[in-house]
């Protein structure tokens, strides 16, 4: 179960409507990369993305889970109005502040193109119903659902 | 699956053929019952989450009766897809997450003068024009270059802003719900991020179940009214389906978080934290109800810009000036929105704020929001059904004020995830079946056609049957789709 876990950087789970999936790493920065990663391919595979477009993240939440669903956000935000898709990213760390948690993170892309870009449906939002981050013996891993 | 299914019925009360509650007892910190309004047959395909989820809404303050769902109910996140709830003003809350991501997502119909027998040989060509002249998909660009001015006189006046700057007629807004635009509407409480979306996205149709349909009258119910809706047998139709675009998301996304903390700072207890919510009246409460109405107008100017786009297409393709093809709008709908609305409970009036997430408002005749020259059948109840299936037009009913807060069901209600009917179905053999059966799809690829598949969805007309036995609405028309254009 461990051993495969590791191999797998995000799965889909059933949601009649929306998308689920599940994210893992060892770290809880790497699960959260994962979780971006997983968000994105939803709406286009992501594996012949070139990272040629830089955008530099810092978010602040009240709570982990809050920090999870505002960092998914905010690079739907900038996937929206700069107009990159995103496939890399990097969270140099998440950290306990005094009025909750902190994260700063580069995100890569490149600017959508709709002549190569396949989209499928449309992430719309992050929804705050049944997000979880959690630690257990293989590492870190958190849920989420994307409103689609 | 079949575990779950057993798992609903012997939750649920039957209270009769249509109507099945769910009981107090069933979670604790219920304050009303749920109440799902479905047919024994729709019943087997109920999600257990979906009862879940309509329990949770029957847990927050102020509720009144019950915690409802209609025949096409689906579990969503927060309420479920379908869910209707009433608050007190008073004592009770407001909740973005009874409302949904994409504030005003709705639905209008445009009638035309033209006959399925004058259209049908040319729906093809006339389907790739409209996907081209009206920009759908992920990462389509508007054709309108919004400035600020304009982007917060759309947030203020809704589809009224849309006609005064040239796209429509004066009559276009008397034939929508509200008039076109909610006059809370305060663009000030709309963040800078919210702006920033909805700029380059305004005149867009969107992605995911979002469409532009041309159809036909295939049946009439009920000729009388359907006169009164300038609808007759073997007619064209236009049907639009869209939101709020980037627009409304950031805002629904605001607000979850401020009332995320306003939810604590209240001591209210919720069983899932998308509920959040603050008390009506609060300034929390005001705040995000104002951003949420301005949101709705956003959607509401949307659908008319595009509609203006539709009758000019037409117009060329027709080489008709716009006039003789007759392309009045007959209503327009809102199917995510709260309204706050007077309500007779328990023999008392009362102000309710009313969230309706995937549920369309179905005034009664005679009730003084319905159109004038609607009073005296009540309001056009606009039911879309999924790519493929029919389309049904309803009118509002007196009985639909006494069972449901005046709300009908919004469409068909998926069955199948999206994952799944991109495992199950082939975007080229639906779009060849389809086709075969003489209805043209066009979208930006096929996995696009798949996810949408008619196979999703519950059968439009079993759901539409389901609120016609009920008499919350009654059927006027059924239209058949000829051809679909989408993201």
């Amino acid at each position: 179960m461990q051993r495969e876990r590791n191999e797998k950087k995000y799965e889909f789970l059933y949601h009649i409507a929306d998308a689920k999936f599940r994210a893992y790493g060892s770290t809880m920065e790497e699960a959260f990369e994962n979780a971006a990663l997983a968000m994105f391919n939803v709406m286009v595979d992501t594996s012949g993305l070139e990272a040629k477009e830089l955008r530099k993240i810092e978010i602040t939440s009240p709570d982990i889970k809050m920090l999870l669903a505002e960092w998914l956000s905010e690079l739907l935000y900038l996937f929206e109005v700069d107009g990159i898709v995103f496939c890399e990213f990097k969270i140099e760390r998440i950290e306990k502040t005094g009025e909750g948690f902190s994260l700063t993170a580069e995100a890569w892309g490149e600017p959508i193109d709709l002549s190569r870009h396949r989209f499928d449906t449309q992430v719309k939002a992050v929804t705050l119903h049944e997000l979880e981050v959690q630690q257990d013996d293989g590492g870190f891993w958190v849920q989420v659902v994307v409103d689609t | 699956m079949p575990e779950e299914r057993k798992d609903a019925a012997s939750i649920l009360t039957k209270v009769n053929d249509y109507t099945w509650d769910i009981p107090m007892t069933y979670k604790p910190g219920m304050r009303v019952p749920g109440r799902i309004f479905v047919s024994s047959k729709l019943l087997e395909s109920l999600e257990h989450d979906t009862l879940e989820q309509t329990a949770n809404v029957a847990t927050l303050p102020g509720i009144q009766k019950y915690a409802m769902a209609m025949p096409d109910a689906h579990s969503g996140y927060g309420f479920p897809i379908g869910g209707v709830a009433a608050f007190d003003r008073n004592t009770g809350i407001i909740s973005p997450g009874g409302v949904g991501y994409d504030i005003n997502c709705g639905v209008r119909i445009i009638r035309t003068n033209l006959t399925a027998d004058e259209v049908r040989p040319r729906v093809k060509e006339l389907i790739e024009l409209l996907f081209h002249e009206i920009p759908s998909g992920v990462g389509s660009k508007s054709k309108i270059r919004a400035s600020d001015a304009e982007l917060t006189d759309a947030f203020l006046h809704g589809a009224k802003w849309a006609v005064e700057s040239g796209y429509g007629v004066k009559e276009d807004i008397e034939h929508c719900e509200e008039n076109g635009y909610m006059k809370i509407a305060d663009p000030s409480k709309v963040s800078e991020k919210a702006r920033n979306r909805g700029k380059p996205q305004f005149g867009t149709l969107g992605s995911g179940n979002h469409f532009l349909e041309v159809q036909y009258v295939d049946e009439v119910y009920d000729e009388e009214v359907a006169k009164v809706f300038g609808l007759h047998k073997g007619q064209v139709t236009v049907m639009v389906h869209c939101g709020s675009r980037g627009a409304g998301h950031q805002i629904c996304d605001d607000y979850l978080k401020i009332l995320d903390k306003a939810t604590r700072k209240y001591g209210i207890v919720l069983p899932d934290r998308q509920l959040a919510c603050a008390p009506a009246e609060s300034p929390e409460g005001q705040n995000y109800f104002k951003a949420m109405a301005a949101g709705a107008n956003y959607a509401w100017a949307n659908r008319q810009v595009i509609t203006h786009w539709v009758r000019e297409a037409f117009s060329r393709f027709f080489r008709r000036d716009m006039d003789d093809l007759g392309m009045n709008l007959i209503y327009d709908v809102a199917h995510n929105v709260a309204k706050l609305e007077e309500h007779v409970i328990d023999g008392e009036k009362k102000m309710v704020y009313v969230h309706r997430k995937g549920a369309t408002r179905a005034f009664p005749p005679g009730h003084p929001d319905v159109p004038a020259v609607f009073r005296n059948v009540g309001q056009p109840v606009l039911i879309p059904g999924s790519m493929g299936t029919p389309s049904f037009v309803l009118h509002g009913t007196q009985k639909a004020m006494e069972l449901t807060f005046g709300s009908a069901c919004h469409g068909s209600g998926r069955v199948s995830s999206r994952a799944a009917a991109k495992r199950e179905f082939y975007g080229e053999t639906i779009q060849k079946e389809l086709a075969a059966r003489g209805i043209s799809v066009r979208a930006t690829h096929p996995s696009i056609i798949a996810e949408e598949a008619p196979g999703v969805y519950k059968p439009s007309e079993e759901v539409v049957d389901v609120v016609h036995q009920l008499d919350i609405a009654r059927k006027v028309v059924k239209l058949m789709p000829m051809g679909v254009a989408k993201g």
